[in-house]
């Protein structure tokens, strides 16, 4: 076992928690992520792989919202693969196991920051930061797209008042800042 | 003062007292009142300068296509010029003042101006000041800038919020006047998704202010009661506040909503204004019409507005700008001013109209003439009127209602570049069927000018627009009044009677540009700047036109009309910026490494988005160079670290994987073995350099390519572009992990001994030697990446670890280091070590270069496709004479080297023709003690030892300097492979 | 703009990064004899047409596919939007 304390995007030692209003922002730190792209002629096995895992395959535009995996889609035959950092902090090699040469798989645990949004106004919030259609969006509907500039998933949750935004990890501030501007705004 | 000019009625908030000052007199209002109507209810109609003349000026209208009542808002940093009185919501403790006056309002010291004024006409500019050229800058300019202008600015920074934001609906309706909220309404009822948006902060348009009833309520009582069921649905969103700014492609609206313009300050944390992108699939333009005025001399003095400007103040605000008004009509409309104000018992001068059959009033006089001339120097007192007989009489009026009829507002159908329809009928022009995608037009501004038609009109766009079947409901009753009007737009014989009141242009400029050439429409508004100013002429073009059409003989709709453009009202440019002000005028990159850079006290530097560490200064350093020297030194004779998590990574993998980096390297991957790393440049498909870089062979399928800093996005896109596009059937995969992996570099002869510290496997020179790669493990089992290239020159490493673990890591390396006395370096360190080494950098992968002129033309592999292969063997690329990377030093090692500076023979000419080339970096290299370069020269390959001299003609440089090779330290590559 | 992602449904240009001609898909094979000049063509002669255009966009801010815009250039319209993978394979285009 290695010593090696890791940090959380926004640079702490511990997740950051912000209220304001009646909205609260996390820093999730417990997300284990990898990504997950079929292989010419590995569509199908891809396919069953993640159905096995996820209970289904999302397709554009989707996430499975799954226990312990879930997974959204990102691009043509790709897909993100997320999982508790506590017990799949392996996730990528994990994934490999289960595809073989049917499909590559990239680690990107490293690569992100994951803030929930959660609150009555939630939606009020993201209108003034996100071109998405946050309102119309149902649970399950994962997009990518703007936040401040930044390139972000945002996926709507189960609970009709929590998003998830998974952003680029080297600006978790900038959109942090973003995120808690726009609570501001609608406090 | 009192509220002199008050009157009864109105929908204002007669309890409140909103105290103001305008100019520092002060003043009071109400809740409801607009700075303008507060205003005239205090017996003000002076509110400003003429932006050319310097004429006294009062509002002529009581909405946002107001040209003359400009005012300065506020004090301080929250200072606002050329804010329109007319819609500037009064609130308590309001400070505004006029702008454009040298001296006082009353006493514009500038008003010497309209004096000269035969010397101002059309075309002064250009005709006046042509001559001697340089006096423009200098002189005319500053002292025309000065005397014609608007208001000031604070300059110091806004310290409010601005919000951008982002809606979505299936139907847009534009203005909440009769046919705004029908449409809304009807649209709402169906379950369709609404936005319904109005510049106003009150809901309702014109049914504001006229006395027409709807059903047996007061068109106001209708207005609330509309509203409360809209705002009822939850499918439905009312926006007052909130002008629609532009039409723009498929649907997308720019929408500027108001939030805190109408209190003194914003609540903490609250924007100002929010900049709404509205994407809806159908949209209603509901905007109503514009009442458009006559010209006739003098009719731009305080006191003479527009006939319905004068209702909305008397039965929307409770205001009469005067206690005696006449009336100047082409059409029934007017005469309802004088209706109005009479039942409110304002007393009517006379009611002037040039039709012979006008509607006869009992309670005041209706006469058939022309208003053809005013008296009043700083308000309206009397007003001259020919009568049809030719004689003349004056009339006692302190203010006067003008009508010439209504013009629909069609500037959003024309903001895609559609021309309207003209009218006879109403003498109009109205929206043609070329629409932007999804519109629909509504009431009054399609030309429907009854309230009833507006609200028939409303319900049948919404039907048409989303498709909703069946009848139209049970439409609400209401006046249903014909247009009846005569066109008519200047008086004969006007001369200095005003169009365009914004930017001081008069009928007497439009007959002379006729009368210089200047024919065409767009002709006319440049060259009399007519419709020109940040009104873009709403109450003016009309009349322009129609003088135009006249004197050429054409009809108006031959005569054409100029384009509306976004914005529809003015924006400021706050709104515009939004949030991305200051630091967080982009997103900033932090690498993982941050905080330990900061706690050492790093200088940072931004490249691109990233912060990255310059330098470490330490106890005792005063001077960059200090820093920078000790930390090349340090690195150089024992070990350093800098973070090099910025550079772009991505992940390529499948069993396609090395045939497709074989297409974008210009250099061959194919055979690279597992384990290995290899520098490669890719190249444009027109042979110039793209991006240079590293990839990495961890597995049989499995690649990390390394792309430069900057470059990254514009790589990956390229990479994407080539498997997509281009080789669509490779079994190729990637993604950028760029922030995924931290990764430091660990440069030094002792860098080996420092990583046998923390690594868990060998890495010996036998097990690991120079150009090796590895998936490793640290510490005792985290999962890293090892890489033994050097930038530095020396022998070296780079280690990477999930980000996450890049705090952890920096501070391992460095207690692992301490007894190596190891040394973190920056971005400045780095360079200098690279420029001793001849590595190339954006400087030299400049966008011009190719790999023939790095001197890694024999990288260019002939056996093999790859992208700008062919091309990179133009004749033009491949001179004999061309360029070549090449080291440059100081013959005296005192003398700078500067990059920028141009490359001249030892003797002869100093100029372009003779230049052998450029320099791209230069720096101190401590190594050596000097400065070292490098640049580009002719043929600098076989130039090695020769004399130049290196000129900055601007900076009055002059250098005598040696060609040598790029690699000033350990040219044979020794260290690097120890 | 609005850009009916044939994966995603209609979004907004501005989540787009612009290449230009879809012709820059039909790459040259560098291996004819006339492979300088094709490459020439390829790289530097465009069409420039005022009305219908096919060019590429890349969905940089959404699922990264480059995609075939068909567009008029005088009134933005879009009649199709295709997957430039799928252009590309129909084109003939492989390995």
């Amino acid at each position: 076992m290695h010593d090696l304390k890791p940090t959380t995007a926004l640079g702490g030692a511990k997740p950051r928690v912000d209220t304001i209003g009646a909205l609260t922002i996390t820093e999730n730190i417990g997300v284990a992520l990898a990504s997950v792209a079929a292989r010419l002629n590995g569509e199908k096995k891809t396919a069953q792989v993640l159905k096995k895992l996820l209970g289904d395959v999302p397709g554009p535009g989707r996430a499975q919202l799954h226990d312990p995996e879930a997974g959204f889609w990102m691009g043509p035959n790709q897909w993100m693969i997320g999982a508790p950092m506590v017990t799949h902090e392996l996730l990528a090699d994990q994934l490999k196991d289960s595809l073989g040469d049917a499909a590559s798989v990239t680690e990107q645990s490293g690569g992100w920051v994951v803030f929930d949004v959660v609150g009555p106004n939630m939606i009020d919030a993201m209108e003034r930061i996100c071109p998405a259609p946050i309102r119309r969006m149902v649970a399950g509907d994962a997009q990518r797209t703007t936040i401040h500039h930044l390139s972000c998933f945002v996926i709507r949750r189960d609970a009709d008042d929590h998003v998830r935004v998974i952003g680029p990890r080297a600006s978790a501030g900038s959109l942090h800042h973003a995120l808690a501007g726009a609570a501001h705004s609608v406090a | 003062m009192t509220q002199i000019n008050r009157i009864a009625g109105g929908q204002i908030d007669r309890k409140s007292a909103l105290k103001f000052t305008f100019d520092g007199k002060s003043y009071t209002g109400h809740d409801g009142d607009t700075l303008a109507s507060a205003l005239l209810a205090n017996g003000v109609r002076l509110m400003g300068r003429s932006f050319k003349y310097h004429r006294p000026r009062g509002p002529l209208t009581a909405g946002s296509e107001e040209p003359n009542a400009l005012v300065e808002l506020r004090t301080g940093a929250r200072q606002e010029p050329n804010t329109r009185a007319t819609t500037a919501e009064l609130f308590d403790g309001l400070t505004a003042r006029s702008q454009n006056r040298i001296g006082s309002l009353k006493f514009d010291l500038m008003a010497i101006n309209d004096r000269f004024s035969n010397f101002l006409t059309a075309g002064f500019y250009y005709k006046t000041f042509m001559w001697p050229a340089a006096f423009w800058e200098k002189i005319y300019e500053p002292i025309i800038r000065n005397a014609a202008g608007l208001g000031s600015l604070s300059k110091q920074d806004d310290p409010d919020i601005y919000d951008k934001g982002f809606l979505h609906c299936d139907l847009l309706v534009i203005g909440s006047g009769p046919s705004g909220l029908m449409a809304a309404l009807t649209a709402g009822r169906a379950g369709s998704d609404v936005i319904i948006a109005d510049e106003d902060f009150l809901l309702g348009g014109r049914l504001n202010s006229e006395t027409h009833s709807v059903n047996d309520q007061s068109g106001a009582d209708w207005v609330a009661a509309t509203v409360a069921e809209l705002a009822s649905l939850p499918n439905v969103r009312i926006m007052p506040r909130t002008t629609i700014l532009g039409a723009f492609d498929h649907g997308i609206f720019g929408a500027l909503e108001r939030t805190a313009d109408h209190v003194a300050v914003p609540a903490a944390g609250k924007p100002r204004q929010v900049l709404w992108r509205i994407y809806t699939k159908h949209s209603i333009l509901a905007a109503g019409a514009t009442e458009r005025p006559i010209a006739f001399d003098n009719n731009d003095r305080p006191g003479i507005m527009m006939a319905s400007a004068l209702r909305t103040y008397a039965n929307r605000f409770g205001v009469t700008a005067d206690r005696r008004v006449a009336v100047f009509t082409n059409n029934d409309d007017g005469h309802r001013t004088a209706a109005d104000l009479h039942a409110k018992g304002v007393k009517i001068a006379a009611v002037v109209d040039v039709r012979p059959d006008a509607p006869r009033s009992l309670d005041y006089e209706v006469i058939q003439g022309e208003v053809i001339n005013t008296k009043g120097r700083i308000g309206l007192t009397f007003a001259d009127v020919r009568l049809a007989d030719g004689s003349t009489r004056t009339l006692e009026c302190g203010a006067m209602g003008v009508s010439g009829g209504w013009n629909p507002n069609v500037h959003l159908t024309s903001h895609h570049r559609g021309r309207p329809d003209w009218r006879d009928d109403i003498a109009a022009f109205v929206p043609a069927a070329e629409l932007p995608q999804g519109m629909v037009v509504a009431g009054a501004a399609m030309g429907d000018f009854s309230t009833a038609g507006a609200l028939r009109s409303g319900a049948q766009a919404a039907k048409s627009a989303l498709g909703i079947k069946g009848r139209l409901p049970k439409m609400p009753q209401a006046e249903d009044a014909p247009v009846a009007l005569k066109p008519f737009w200047y008086v004969d014989g006007t001369t200095r009677g005003w169009l365009d009141q914004q930017n001081d242009v008069t009928v007497k400029d439009v007959k002379l540009s006729h009368q210089e050439g200047f024919r065409s429409v767009e002709h006319l508004k440049r060259y009399t700047t007519l419709g020109m100013a940040t009104d873009q002429g709403k109450t003016s073009n009309m009349g322009g036109l129609a003088i135009m059409a006249e004197l050429t003989g054409k009809t108006i709709p031959e005569t054409g009309t100029t384009i509306f453009r976004p914005p529809y009202t003015p924006v400021a440019m706050g709104a515009l910026a939004g949030r991305s002000v200051g630091m967080e005028f982009h997103p900033t990159r932090l690498t993982p490494s941050h905080r330990f850079a900061e706690e050492r006290g790093a200088v940072f530097v931004e490249t691109g988005n990233w912060m990255r560490a310059q330098w470490f200064p330490i106890e005792g350093e005063t001077h960059w160079r200090e820093s920078v020297d000790r930390e090349v030194i340090a690195t150089r004779n024992s070990v350093g670290v800098c973070d090099v998590t910025t550079l772009g990574k991505v992940d390529v993998q499948g069993p396609d994987a090395a045939a497709f980096l074989n297409k974008v390297y210009c250099n061959g991957f194919a055979k690279l073995a597992v384990g290995k790393v290899r520098y490669g440049v890719m190249l444009r498909e027109d042979g110039i350099a793209m991006d240079d870089g590293t990839a990495a062979r961890l597995a049989e399928d499995h690649f990390v390519v390394t792309t430069t800093t900057a470059n990254a996005l514009p790589v990956y896109r390229h990479m994407e572009f080539v498997h997509q596009c281009l080789f669509p059937d490779m079994d190729v995969q990637m993604i950028s992990t760029t922030e995924a992996w931290a990764q430091y570099a660990v440069a030094g002869p002792n860098s080996r001994k420092l990583l046998e510290k923390i690594v868990d496997q060998d890495i010996s020179n036998d097990a690991f030697p120079f150009m090796a790669c590895a998936n490793i493990t640290v510490c005792g089992g985290l999962r890293a990446r090892l890489f033994r290239i050097s930038f530095s020159g020396e022998l070296a490493y780079e280690i990477a670890v999930p980000s996450q673990y890049g705090d952890a890591m920096i501070r391992k390396i460095m207690e692992a280091g301490a007894e190596f006395d190891v040394t973190p370096y920056g971005t400045e360190a780095l360079g200098v070590m690279r420029i001793e080494k001849g590595h190339a950098v954006a400087n030299e992968l400049n966008g011009t270069t190719t790999a023939q002129n790095l001197g890694m033309g024999r990288m260019v592999s002939k056996k093999k496709d790859s992208i700008g292969s062919t091309l990179s063997e133009r004749v033009g690329l491949n001179g004999t004479d061309d360029l070549r990377l090449v080291g440059i030093k100081p013959v005296n090692p005192a003398d700078p080297a500067p990059a920028g500076g141009h490359l001249m023979n030892a003797t002869g000419p100093v100029d372009a023709t003779h230049d052998q080339g450029y320099v791209t970096s230069s720096a101190y290299s401590p190594s050596l003690g000097h400065q070292v370069a490098l640049g580009f020269v002719k043929s600098g390959n076989n130039r090695y030892g020769e004399k130049m001299r290196l000129v900055s003609p601007l900076t009055n440089v002059e250098v005598d300097v040696e060609i040598v090779s790029a690699h000033f330290i350990d040219p044979e590559g020794e260290r690097l492979r120890a | 703009m609005i850009i009916d992602h044939p994966l995603l449904g209609p979004r907004d240009a501005a989540e787009f990064t612009y290449l230009g001609d879809a012709s820059l898909i039909d790459r040259p094979d560098w291996q004819s004899d006339t492979a300088a000049q094709d490459f020439y063509e390829y790289g530097y002669l465009r069409d420039n047409p005022a009305g219908w255009h096919q060019e590429l966009w890349f969905h940089e801010g959404g699922d990264r596919s480059w995609l075939v815009v068909t567009r008029n250039t005088l009134t933005h319209e879009i009649k199709s939007v295709e997957l430039a993978r799928d252009v590309a394979r129909q084109r003939g285009r492989s390995k």
